[in-house]
């Protein structure tokens, strides 16, 4: 990498981790650079092994091979509590039994702080988090969704780590209330200058908060980058699909060298893949850079289909177009064209500079 | 039309409704109306007299000690038997893993034994030349311990007979603790014994209050042990009511130390029922 030299030293580095339960491989020699005091989130599917990675992390679980360290020293075996690490719980796993403020002092008491110490850094925490002072005696349970999250996070800045992990502690929110904390969490990590590690299924969540992505699947990381790396440089079709609604079309390399759609006829101007040697490759193209063509407009890759329906978007119409057997998505701002008729017979159009070739 | 058919909640359960009034609150009724009745008399409803409780709260008469005994054993058997159930019901849930129904069902089986068959097979095992006593001699040692007819042997009898009603209360309380909390304890930095205390007790403490007011109200009116481990060298409460009711035909007296049994134990009852707040242990509000 070129920017190797301004690259801030790794915080926690995995090497070749590999966590498997009996036959089943659930994480698979993973290598990762965690740098100090960035925001990166780990994004897969369901089963992919994100939490698994992350409990290896934690110290909740000891990986079957490979080494993790923090600050160059081997912690694979180093329980939680004795790691200067902390897991936000997707459950938050608040203790019912206590109060607010006994929730967040915890950490402290397990440690001896005493009682006014402590209450004046719960208060404090509080402050952080946008919890009102009066909540200190609440019960933990009567409060919200939105601020059980701040409790749950106040707490576990009390322990003071030097890594946040996250296990999807937004997943069981309202989506406004999660636009709002998405938000603040990203402030938050401004705030403190700590280093947070998120885990998620939703790449949308991830690329509001996070510094860099790394993308999970079937327990392998399939690529790791910035939101704009994963957005514009998806590393495979998995990535790319999973960065949102996308177009892909299969292509191949016919005898004269020139690659075209499979089972989809038009006219195409493809930039081969990387892979030289390849045979097959899929071209994604997102809904927005597909382009409905008017009469005699050109673009490098054409194709011809009927359009099946229409979708508002808000401020922008989508289209679902029947091309031969294939689907495909056109987003158009709102206005910009006069009406479609449904079944109406369309150009569509996308620019080969528009288009991602990847591999499988 | 005046008359209307009661709705099928109601006529469901008015089987149930007469079982539980002639069986539960007709005796009830019944008991404590002669425990005022004149002493040693079948007058019930005819007669009112304070006699038979008088006789019971008098210094002279040594009941009390029948109720001290009571009050001893149930005490020691739910202070020893939490002691004893803790780190099985810790096992079950966390531990054992696949063999925990297997465990499980070893301890319910007892109870599928009469409790006189077992405290008879005690009697049986430890009595002089009986199974232990008479092994021993045969390949000529001391012989057995003389342990047979003492408290101590009335206390491991009631530890015996009543650990699976500490035990399951138990393990459901501790099945209550989520392992996340514990996770996230231990996340925390709390050490072992900081969890056990901060975490684990106090969300197991509704199982826990729950065995310990079971085995305690099964103790304090237990008989059996300490009629057959005991052979009646000590006489407990229960004891106590049933010669009332059976040789010295004194209903009225039985009725009366019914009653204040009776009467403790549902103070107790409520007392322990109030402390647990079920619902804010739950997490329910």
């Amino acid at each position: 990498m070129s920017d190797d030299a301004k690259k801030p030293k790794p915080i926690l580095q995995l090497v070749g981790v590999r966590k498997t339960f009996g036959d089943f491989v659930a994480v698979d020699r993973i290598d990762l650079d965690v740098r100090q005091g960035e925001f990166l989130t780990i994004v897969g599917p369901s089963g992919s092994g994100k939490t698994t990675l992350l409990r290896m992390l934690a110290g909740m679980d000891v990986p079957s091979e490979g080494n993790i360290t923090l600050h160059g020293e081997l912690i694979n075996d180093v329980p939680p509590n004795k790691r200067p690490t902390c897991l936000v719980f997707q459950s938050l796993a608040l203790f019912p039994h206590k109060t607010v403020g006994d929730n967040i002092e915890f950490p402290l008491k397990v440690r001896g702080v005493d009682k006014e110490t402590r209450k004046a850094r719960a208060l404090e925490l509080m402050r952080v988090v946008r919890l009102p002072e009066s909540y200190h005696g609440k019960n933990v349970m009567k409060c919200s969704g939105g601020e059980k999250q701040r409790v749950a996070l106040a707490r576990a800045l009390a322990y003071d780590p030097e890594v946040l992990f996250f296990d999807e502690p937004l997943s069981a929110i309202d989506y406004k209330l999660k636009k709002v904390l998405e938000k603040e969490l990203k402030d938050l990590h401004r705030e403190t200058g700590k280093t947070f590690i998120y885990i998620t299924h939703s790449l949308e969540e991830a690329m509001v908060m996070s510094d860099r992505i790394g993308v999970m699947r079937a327990g392998r990381l399939v690529q790791v980058g910035t939101p704009e790396q994963i957005y514009a440089e998806p590393a495979d079709r998995f990535v790319s699909e999973f960065v949102g609604e996308v177009n892909v079309i299969e292509v191949a390399r016919g005898a004269d060298g020139a690659w075209t759609g499979v089972d989809l006829p038009g006219t195409y101007r493809i930039t081969p893949p990387k892979d030289t040697a390849a045979e097959r490759a899929f071209v994604v193209v997102r809904p927005e850079f597909m382009r409905l063509l008017a009469e005699g407009e050109g673009a490098d890759n054409c194709l011809e289909g009927k359009i099946y329906n229409e979708y508002s978007l808000g401020s922008r119409l989508q289209y679902q177009v029947h091309v031969g057997q294939k689907v495909m998505l056109v987003e158009v701002p709102r206005g910009r064209l006069a009406p479609l008729q449904i079944d109406a017979t369309v150009r569509l159009g996308f620019d080969a500079r528009d288009a991602i070739v990847v591999g499988n | 039309m005046a008359f209307r058919l009661p709705t099928a909640g109601t006529r469901s359960a008015i089987p149930v409704g007469l079982l539980l009034l002639l069986g539960f609150a007709a005796p009830l009724v019944a008991i404590v109306a002669y425990s005022f009745a004149t002493p040693r008399s079948f007058d019930v409803f005819t007669s009112f007299t304070l006699e038979n409780y008088a006789g019971i709260f008098d210094v002279e008469n040594t009941v009390w000690l029948s109720f001290l005994w009571s009050g001893l054993f149930a005490l020691a058997t739910v202070v020893l038997l939490a002691i004893f159930a803790y780190p099985i019901a810790y096992g079950l849930n966390r531990v054992f893993g696949r063999w925990s129904s297997l465990v499980s069902i070893l301890f319910v089986f007892p109870l599928f034994v009469s409790e006189n068959v077992r405290l008879y097979g005690w009697v049986l095992f430890f009595i002089k030349n009986g199974v232990l006593d008479g092994s021993l001699k045969a390949f000529g040692f001391e012989g057995g311990p003389d342990v047979l007819f003492t408290p101590g042997m009335i206390l491991a009898g009631m530890l015996y007979t009543y650990l699976p009603f500490m035990l399951f209360p138990m393990t459901l309380g501790l099945a209550m603790v989520p392992g996340d909390l514990i996770d996230a304890a231990r996340d925390l930095g709390a050490g072992r014994f900081q969890i056990w205390r901060e975490i684990e007790l106090p969300l197991a403490m509704p199982g826990i209050l729950i065995g310990m007011l079971l085995t305690f109200v099964l103790g304090i009116g237990a008989i059996a042990e300490a009629k057959i481990l005991g052979g009646q060298s000590v006489i407990v409460i229960a004891h106590d009511i049933e010669i009332a009711f059976t040789y010295s035909q004194n209903w009225p007296l039985g009725s009366a130390l019914a009653v204040v049994i009776t009467g403790f134990i549902a103070v107790l009852t409520l007392a322990v029922f109030g402390r647990l707040d079920l619902d804010r242990l739950l997490g329910r509000r």
